[in-house]
């Protein structure tokens, strides 16, 4: 139980910035950030497993636009939308991981076939224009008078709450994740499938268990991060660049550890505004261009991330282990 | 002083990450010689071969071939002085042709000018290869692929031919054949050093040996002496009946 | 049979063509240094600019800005290798490829910068050509004819020469290769160069067909990647011929519905192959 007082505290503090009244401006990063975090925390529960999906947008795009066509179409709530939204992504995702896993489509494969599942949402995005608006993209209908609560239409500060709660969630998950017995098979199956499979590991069972997990993470932070921004669009939601925006959140913060790609998601969106400010007109093309070369450097000098360097301090220091910093490593890692 | 085409190991320690392989091997081999390397599996015996042609690296020692010390030569540059290595279990390229497989080993600069003679030379020593010159090498059968991988290290123009368990998985039939190939090799005047686990044949080809144990030469001598000797006799040409006797059971 | 559906098979021909281009770079590239270049669309469409900016900014006859972008793009993935494979070789192949991919929002990022998102024509069109009741575009089939004659020259490159046949070998047996007095790190230059300058061509050849803008990559890259391992990774011939099927799937499906929905099957197909068949679909 002791191990739960931090968090909580933590929590509750986070759950207090509003109070400060902090500006719009600093209120809207946060939001964003913690977004990003989740999505980059459900892509990381895979990746740390040798899941290397570059298809997690499709989930993105799934959960946000299931949302937003129950509610323009059919008036149905986001508070109910977004559950429909994960689910639909979460069946998504068994429709693709089961065939790839009972047929045993790893490593490069298994990458390839999600980039074409990820693209294959995004075409349908476009192409459904008559009703998703197509490459323009969509705006969810504003709530009329009164009942924004209902619509799940908040100011920064509701939204901030609400997001706050879904990446509480998100870790929540990682934690649960981290002490089941599925997390051990994972982490057997990463290191040899046919050894885990000959000592009776389910391999196609606990995969599924984990992209179920990983997806619905993505899938939630889509649907939140359209339903925040009030506009949805498929290259933002859906396709190989958003995927591997995913997969660089993940990356520079470090899939080992939990909070690692929160880390991976300030450093993104303090890095994205920074440029914004230095480079005005020019952001889009200088971001992509230093995101490049920060994902370059990452992978041939700190393939664990940031979070990677903080574990290694830790444990170099005499006396203090991380807690559970043992549990979240599976026993194959990227040289670092 | 060694002579031009002399290759020297002295004190050679090797080893994979941890595990030591060799420990302090010396050994010589003189040109026009055959030297053949016997003693059980996991003597060393293949990573002598790997040492010599640059695949892995002593970790002391030293290992000089025509007098030039070869610790700082890369690997891709040894077949240039002169080594050519038949590796374990052939490494052919079984998708590509016999004679694709042979362009490949004349790959080098001095070898290239030299092709078509070479070719035509290996084809009159193993004329089964040029019958089967545009067939893929992974179609046809070990002892044939064994001629190719023999082939293909002779189209470098080497001056000492190192061969790796060339009898390895072949049917007793052809283990006859590949010694008789051997034996034609070294009629040309090449050095060989030959390492294998059939000893009693190897022991009719070369003209000394080395009994590599655990990673240490137990015992060197003329093929004939070491064939005489009781101990070697016992231990490795026990024949074919303690073949089928379980160790354990076996007199010591 | 309907001169219409004629006309679109013949189309998904022309389009397989330079489709082929890529894949088969794409091909050398995993098949010799064993890694996948997740920016080879990018290297393309780098080279693509470099052909529009020599004609249409700096005035050169078109002729001499192609003979220009095939030893550019050539030079770009020499650098790729050495500042971005080479200090990876050791490392997962996951890392590997997501180091190619940061390559990718670099050149998309540069291109941006120096280009804007502006998409760029070099207005460069031939008359079509009347073959019976059907008619072509003179500049597909003047692409599809140049990208034949790319890949014959890279299978007489493979074929014939010493370099080649190495490269061919090293694709299946990396570490004997030093016995041969073969230098693996000088064969992954090579096959990383004769990569990019695959590249450099297909931009060629795609630059008087599509107009160019940062990420006129991610339109035809996930298409190569999947039709190369369909055709089994590493496997020129099944890259080539699976290049044909895919270009008959997208123009074909474009007759019978719309353009978009003929890429939602070609990828479909895509990973119902890989079900079936992931070794690839051509080979043995």
């Amino acid at each position: 139980m002791s191990g739960l007082v931090l968090p909580v505290a933590v929590l509750a503090a986070l759950a207090c910035v509003p109070l400060l009244s902090p500006p719009d401006y600093f209120m809207h990063l946060l939001v964003t950030g913690l977004l990003t975090a989740l999505a980059g925390t459900g892509w990381a529960l895979m990746g740390r497993y040798r899941l290397v999906s570059f298809g997690h947008g499709a989930f993105l795009g799934i959960g946000a636009y299931v949302m937003g066509l129950l509610w323009n179409y059919y008036g149905i709530s986001p508070w109910l939308g977004v559950p429909i939204g994960v689910a639909a992504a979460v069946g998504a995702g068994l429709l693709l991981g089961y065939p790839c896993f009972q047929l045993r489509v790893v490593g490069h494969y298994f990458a390839l076939v999600t980039l074409a599942a990820g693209e294959i949402v995004r075409i349908l995005i476009v192409a459904l224009r008559d009703v998703t608006g197509g490459s323009l993209g969509m705006t969810p209908h504003q709530a009329p008078p009164g009942g924004a609560f209902a619509a799940m239409q908040f100011d920064k500060a509701g939204f901030w709450w609400v997001a706050l709660a879904a990446w509480a969630l998100g870790l929540l998950a990682w934690r649960v994740l981290d002490r089941s017995m599925t997390s051990k098979a994972l982490a057997a199956i990463a290191e040899d499938e046919d050894a885990a499979a000959s000592i009776g590991i389910r391999v196609t069972r606990e995969k599924l268990k984990l992209t179920m997990l990983s997806v619905a993470l993505a899938a939630l932070a889509g649907a939140l991060t359209g339903q925040y921004r009030m506009y949805l669009n498929p290259e933002s939601l859906a396709g190989l660049g958003i995927s591997l925006q995913i997969v660089f959140v993940a990356i520079a913060g470090g899939m080992y550890s939990p909070i690692g790609p929160t880390i991976g998601a300030l450093i993104t969106i303090g890095l994205e505004e920074s440029l914004r400010v230095a480079f005005g007109t020019q952001f889009t093309g200088a971001a992509a261009f230093v995101y490049g070369i920060l994902l370059v450097l990452f992978m041939i000098f700190l393939p664990r991330g940031i979070a990677g360097l903080l574990e290694r301090r830790a444990a170099a220091r005499p006396g203090r282990r991380l807690a559970g910093a043992e549990g979240t490593v599976p026993a194959v890692q990227p040289p670092g | 002083m060694s002579g031009v085409g002399t290759l020297e190991l002295s004190g050679i320690h090797a080893g994979y990450g941890d595990f030591q392989a060799l420990f302090g091997v010396d050994l010589r081999v003189e040109p026009g010689e055959a030297v053949g390397v016997v003693g059980p599996n996991g003597a060393g015996k293949t990573t002598l071969l790997r040492v010599i042609s640059g695949l892995i690296r002593a970790s002391a020692g030293t290992l000089r071939f025509g007098g030039a010390d070869l610790a700082a030569v890369p690997a891709h540059e040894l077949p240039v002085l002169g080594i050519a290595h038949v590796p374990e279990n052939r490494r052919l390229f079984p998708q590509l042709t016999v004679e694709e497989n042979l362009k490949v080993g004349a790959y080098i600069k001095s070898a290239r000018a030299r092709f078509q003679e070479r070719r035509d030379h290996v084809f009159e020593l193993f004329p089964r290869l040029k019958q089967r010159r545009h067939q893929l090498a992974g179609t046809m059968s070990g002892g044939e692929q064994q001629m190719c991988a023999i082939g293909r290290a002779l189209m470098s123009g080497p001056r000492i031919l190192l061969l790796d368990e060339p009898s390895a998985g072949l049917a007793p039939l052809v283990v006859q054949q590949v010694f008789d190939l051997v034996r034609r090799i070294r009629q040309e005047g090449l050095t060989v050093l030959i390492v294998e686990q059939n000893v009693a044949q190897v022991l009719r080809v070369v003209d000394r040996a080395y009994v590599l144990e655990t990673g240490r030469v137990a015992a060197e001598g003329a093929s004939a002496a070491l064939a005489a000797d009781p101990a070697i006799r016992r231990s490795y040409l026990g024949g074919a009946l303690s073949a089928w006797i379980p160790s354990c059971w076996r007199p010591c | 049979m309907d001169p219409f559906l004629l006309e679109a098979v013949l189309n998904g021909v022309l389009l397989g063509g330079v489709f082929a281009l890529p894949v088969l770079g794409l091909n050398l590239v995993f098949g010799v240094v064993d890694v996948i270049w997740l920016c080879y669309a990018e290297l393309v469409m780098v080279g693509m600019y470099i052909v529009w900016f020599l004609h249409t900014q700096a005035g050169w006859p078109l002729a001499l800005a192609f003979a220009t972008c095939l030893p550019a793009i050539a030079v770009l993935g020499l650098l790729l290798h050495l500042l971005v494979v080479r200090p990876l070789l050791a490392a997962p192949p996951i890392n590997q490829v997501l180091a190619t991919g940061g390559v990718l929002f670099v050149l998309q990022g540069a291109a941006t910068l120096v280009f804007s998102t502006d998409f760029r024509s070099l207005g460069v069109e031939m008359p079509p050509i009347e073959l019976g009741e059907v008619f072509v575009s003179g500049t597909k089939l003047a692409a599809f004819v140049a990208a034949l004659l790319g890949a014959a020259v890279l299978w007489a490159f493979l074929k014939f020469t010493y370099v080649g046949t190495a490269i061919r070998a090293i694709a299946r047996d990396r570490e004997v290769m030093p016995l041969m007095g073969v230098d693996p790190h000088r064969i992954y230059l090579i096959a990383s160069a004769a990569g990019g300058a695959l590249a450099g061509l297909a931009a060629c050849l795609l630059v008087v067909q599509l107009d160019v803008h940062p990420f006129v990559g991610l339109s035809f890259g996930p298409i190569t990647f999947m039709i190369c391992v369909m055709g089994g990774l590493g496997n020129m011939l099944g890259g080539f011929l699976a290049a044909f099927l895919m270009g008959l799937i997208v123009s074909v499906g474009g007759f019978y519905g719309d353009t978009d929905m003929s890429y939602v099957v070609a990828f479909l197909f895509f990973i119902l192959v890989m079900f079936i068949r992931p070794q690839g679909l051509f080979t043995r």
